[in-house]
């Protein structure tokens, strides 16, 4: 396999001793390891359907990875498959200002490319806290999203077409320029499908004008449910803020503790940030209401920023919360879960009882204006003990989250991490058509196997069509 | 042989749950997702092939069929929360009747698609069928969040959730978004709302169509936003000539401010519609997509509006236009034998656009398929997801041509 693998790519480009495959046995959760087979760096799609068509006729399972920061354990792969790296794919095509379209390669770097388009007076949207390190293959795997995507949306309404290599080295292109699907919106079913339905060798996404103005608020409030409340009021007026995030105290000392000190007050039981932009009078008027909304449900102070360099500090503890979170511990389980919005203060209790009842560092950190939770755990997995009742308290945050309405993740995927919570919310029906439709794509499932779908949750399907 | 349906259906759904439609069709009325999914698992075990009927408005009931499934009685607005801006509706609810209920609370679904106040949600959504506000606020896609489905063989399928955000196992949805009953019955669906817009203002310009898709682009370079940014053809609007619609909605100052900058933007002179004539005006638009047998969709993009615009009437006809100016999307609706909209779907493909046969009558839907022009391996593709999910191929769907 080594040396037809090394014959495709080149053999620099094949790893295979242990030591080289030590980077390659994690992403970012800490609780899933596994050293993969062989690691392959393909420098060009024909050599991605060349390394795929190998893993056909030899019946080899194979696991996409980008860069590897996932949160689900999506980009691990066991011994018997090999771990197709896509880092060196990451040429940005083309640009199209005019058109607002960039055409990519799926190993190009999120921040790289919004990079890249800036003197276009563009921007690529979906902006996950990771961006300077995940790569748009890996967006579009997991559908991420990032604090603006509450008004814009996340990846899967940003992603408007899609060169993918099926796992029988078919070449296959899906969905169009223009957004408008040639048949049924296979780039909408593609996008979160977690590697399991093929290879994005090529994606073409939309940009975005960058607003003309922008308001940065940040209100601190003494109570999380007065805080949680100011997030309903300003939906509930008609205001879709760019971003609206929310950092507890833990999380807000956790920063104001680390290098990268922003000023928050951390004697606020939860700061909220407020991002309004669009038209300057249109920014300017619902400032007013969305200060009014704050103050009315208890913050104590608001601060506003429109410059670029003052918006950038009262975003910087935002941006810097998991690197700050990082430092209290050895090991960070960054959890993700979401629950309607309405529930966020009831959702906030009971997960500062969960962590009470567990003896445990939580520190949370999230977009509100979603009802997106990122309850993160501080510990040490070389504490077993320690390392069990984060995993308990993180199936009863889980159950709590599916008990009040929500999903068991928002936008980190469910990988390996999180298959066994997928019975909480799906029936073993629709378990099984969604086996039956990663079936269509992928008949001996050998793309990135035994993720996201329990398989011994599913009902049999009768996938044997009548006779045709 | 109907009969013999009519009698099966009966023991099943109960006399209230059975009708003769036209042509003494058996027609179901099923009241639950449950209710549907037994209809259409006897369906598949007897190898009886079904056309799904909504409220009778938009795409004729001619499908070939042993028996008609109506949505008729699946009506209830299941939930609403006006807090999380979510709602959970039963496919056949009609449009009209959502939209009073969500204003009632508060709340709007922005979604304006062609045809009659009556159309059925889930006919909306099968058909992904979106309207002028797609500009602003997106395609039906973007304003699903879930749905239960009913297979072809019976199966209840619940895809996707409540919540505004979710990436739990793979987007199912988006398969029944514009899949055009092909895999499955829409039995419910979860749709995300917004608040009801303070400010609903429409404003107009009027002049030859060169001039108003070209201004249209530059306001698209202002950064300008309006909900909507609409071309509509002399024959849609009624007018004798192209008509320019602008609608902003949202919050009383943004609208504002909006509309005031838009005045001072280009040479266009715009005129707002009086506020009591706004909603005529629309319901005007979405219903002129109905002025004839055959409608089309083609995903443009702003620039090539007019080109394609071109096509069409030379192809075609000038016909009853609604094009996206800015998000792109044109709709055209008129008459033209099949041959001609085969020619159109392949002069469009060959200049990368998608044509979907939204509306036509069943020979013309059989002949052309609501969709064509596949990519290399994407038509076996589709073929597998069709069995998955109608493995008896009960359902009486034309999504490709016949030939
Ligand atoms: C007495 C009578 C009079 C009629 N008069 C007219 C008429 O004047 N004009 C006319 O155009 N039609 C008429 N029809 C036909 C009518 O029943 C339509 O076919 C009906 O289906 C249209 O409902 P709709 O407007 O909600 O959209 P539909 O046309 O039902 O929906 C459009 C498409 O969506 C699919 N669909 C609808 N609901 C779902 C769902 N829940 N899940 C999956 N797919 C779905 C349908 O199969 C169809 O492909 C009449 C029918 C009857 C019985
Ligand atoms: C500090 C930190 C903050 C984060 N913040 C966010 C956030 O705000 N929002 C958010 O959504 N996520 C966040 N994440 C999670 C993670 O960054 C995203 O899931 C990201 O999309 C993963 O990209 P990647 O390139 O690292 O993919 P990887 O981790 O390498 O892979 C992820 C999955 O995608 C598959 N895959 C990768 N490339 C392809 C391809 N080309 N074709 C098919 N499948 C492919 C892999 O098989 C795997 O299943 C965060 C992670 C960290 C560590």
């Amino acid at each position: 396999m080594v040396d037809a693998l090394g014959r495709i790519v080149g053999p620099r480009w094949v790893r295979h001793r242990r030591a080289e495959l030590a980077t390659y046995t994690m992403d970012g959760l800490p609780t899933r390891e596994s050293y993969p087979g062989v690691v392959v760096m393909p420098g060009s799609t024909a050599e991605v359907r060349e390394v795929v068509r190998l893993m056909h006729l030899t019946g080899t399972p194979f696991v996409a990875r980008g860069a590897g920061t996932g949160l689900s354990g999506g980009a691990v792969a066991d011994p018997d498959a090999v771990l197709i790296a896509l880092t060196r794919l990451n040429r940005i095509l083309q640009v199209d200002p005019r058109r607002r379209r960039a055409t990519l390669q799926p190993g190009v770097v999120n921040a790289r490319l919004s990079e890249a388009v800036l003197p276009h007076g563009l921007h690529y949207v979906p902006d996950p806290s990771s961006q300077a390190a995940c790569t748009v293959g890996g967006n579009v795997a997991e559908n991420a999203g990032g604090p603006h995507c509450l008004k814009y949306g996340v990846t899967t309404n940003h992603v408007v077409e899609l060169e993918v290599v099926l796992p029988d080295a078919a070449v296959i292109r899906l969905g169009s320029r223009q957004g408008e699907p040639w048949g049924p919106d296979l780039v909408g079913l593609f996008v979160g499908s977690e590697g399991m339905f093929g290879i994005a060798t090529e994606i073409v996404v939309r940009l975005e004008p960058i607003p003309s103005s922008v308001r940065t608020m940040l209100a601190d409030f003494s109570t999380v449910r007065g805080a949680s409340e100011a997030v309903s009021a300003i939906i509930g007026a008609g205001i879709v803020p760019a971003a609206l995030e929310m950092m507890d105290q833990a999380c807000v000392e956790a920063v104001e503790a680390s290098i990268y000190a922003a000023g928050y007050p951390t004697d606020a039981a939860a700061v909220l940030l407020v991002e309004l932009d669009g038209g300057a009078d249109a920014v300017e008027a619902e400032a007013t209401t969305v200060e009014t909304i704050l103050r009315a449900r208890g913050a104590r102070e608001v601060r506003s920023a429109s410059t670029p360099a003052d918006r950038a500090r009262l975003w910087q503890g935002r941006k810097k919360a998991f690197g700050a979170m990082g430092r209290i511990a050895p090991d960070l389980a960054v959890q993700d879960a979401v629950v309607p919005r309405s529930a966020l203060p009831d959702i906030m209790d009971r997960i500062e009882e969960i962590r009470g009842r567990h003896h445990l560092a939580i520190s949370n950190v999230f977009h509100a204006g979603d009802g997106n939770l990122h309850p993160n755990i501080s510990f040490d997995r070389r504490d077993p003990e320690l390392a069990d009742r984060v995993q308990v308290a993180c199936r009863e945050i889980m159950a709590a989250c599916v008990a009040a309405g929500g999903s068991i993740t928002g936008e980190h995927g469910v990988g390996s991490d999180k298959i066994d919570y997928m019975p909480l919310i799906f029936d073993g029906d629709t378990l099984s058509a969604m086996r039956a439709v990663r079936l269509a794509f992928d008949p001996d499932e050998r793309a990135n196997p035994g993720k996201v779908v329990p398989l011994h949750a599913c009902r049999e399907w009768r996938a044997t069509p009548a006779a045709r | 042989m109907s009969d013999v349906i009519f009698g099966r259906l009966r023991a099943l759904l109960g006399t209230a749950g059975v009708e003769r439609g036209s042509a003494g069709l058996p027609r179901a009325t099923p009241e639950s997702a449950d209710a549907l999914s037994l209809v259409c698992r006897l369906a598949h075990d007897e190898g009886w092939k079904i056309r799904v009927e909504g409220n009778g408005t938009w795409l004729p009931a001619d499908a070939p069929a042993d028996l008609a499934v109506s949505t008729r009685a699946l009506d209830q607005v299941q939930s609403v929360s006006p807090a999380d801006l979510v709602a959970t509706v039963q496919a056949g609810t009609p449009l009209e009747a959502l939209r009073r209920r969500l204003a009632e609370e508060g709340m709007w679904l922005a979604i304006d698609p062609p045809g009659r106040p009556e159309r059925s949600l889930g006919s909306v959504v099968a058909t992904g069928t979106s309207g002028p506000l797609r500009h602003g606020f997106g395609p039906v896609r973007d304003h699903v969040l879930g749905c239960t489905v009913a297979t072809g063989d019976g199966r209840l399928v619940r895809a996707g959730g409540r919540v505004v955000k979710n990436v739990a196992g793979y987007d199912l949805t988006k398969l029944q978004v514009g899949g055009f009953g092909g895999f499955g019955i829409l039995a419910e669906v979860h749709l995300r709302l917004r608040a009801l817009p303070r400010a609903d203002v429409t404003v107009i310009a009027r002049g030859p169509r060169d001039t108003l898709s070209s201004a249209a682009r530059e306001l698209m370079a202002e950064q300008l936003l309006p909900g909507t940014l609409e071309l509509l053809s002399p024959a849609l609007a009624g007018e004798s000539d192209w008509t320019l619609a602008a609608r902003f909605a949202g919050t009383d100052a943004a609208v504002q401010a909006d509309v005031r900058r838009l005045s001072t933007q280009g040479d266009l002179v715009w005129q707002p519609l009086p506020a009591d004539r706004t909603a005529a005006f629309w319901s005007l638009v979405a219903r002129g997509s109905l002025g004839g047998p055959v409608t089309l969709r083609l995903g443009v993009l702003g620039d090539g509006i007019d080109e394609t615009l071109d096509l069409l009437a030379h192809d075609l006809d000038e016909g009853l236009v609604s094009a996206g100016a800015g998000a792109g999307m044109i709709r055209w609706t008129g008459d033209a034998p099949v041959e001609r909209l085969r020619a159109v779907r392949r002069a469009a493909a060959s200049r990368e656009i998608p044509m979907t046969l939204e509306r036509a009558p069943w020979p013309v839907r059989h002949a052309l398929g609501h969709f064509g022009a596949y990519r290399e391996g994407v038509g076996q593709l589709v073929a597998r997801l069709r069995d998955t999910f109608d493995p008896g191929h009960s359902l009486s769907v034309a999504l490709e041509g016949g030939e």
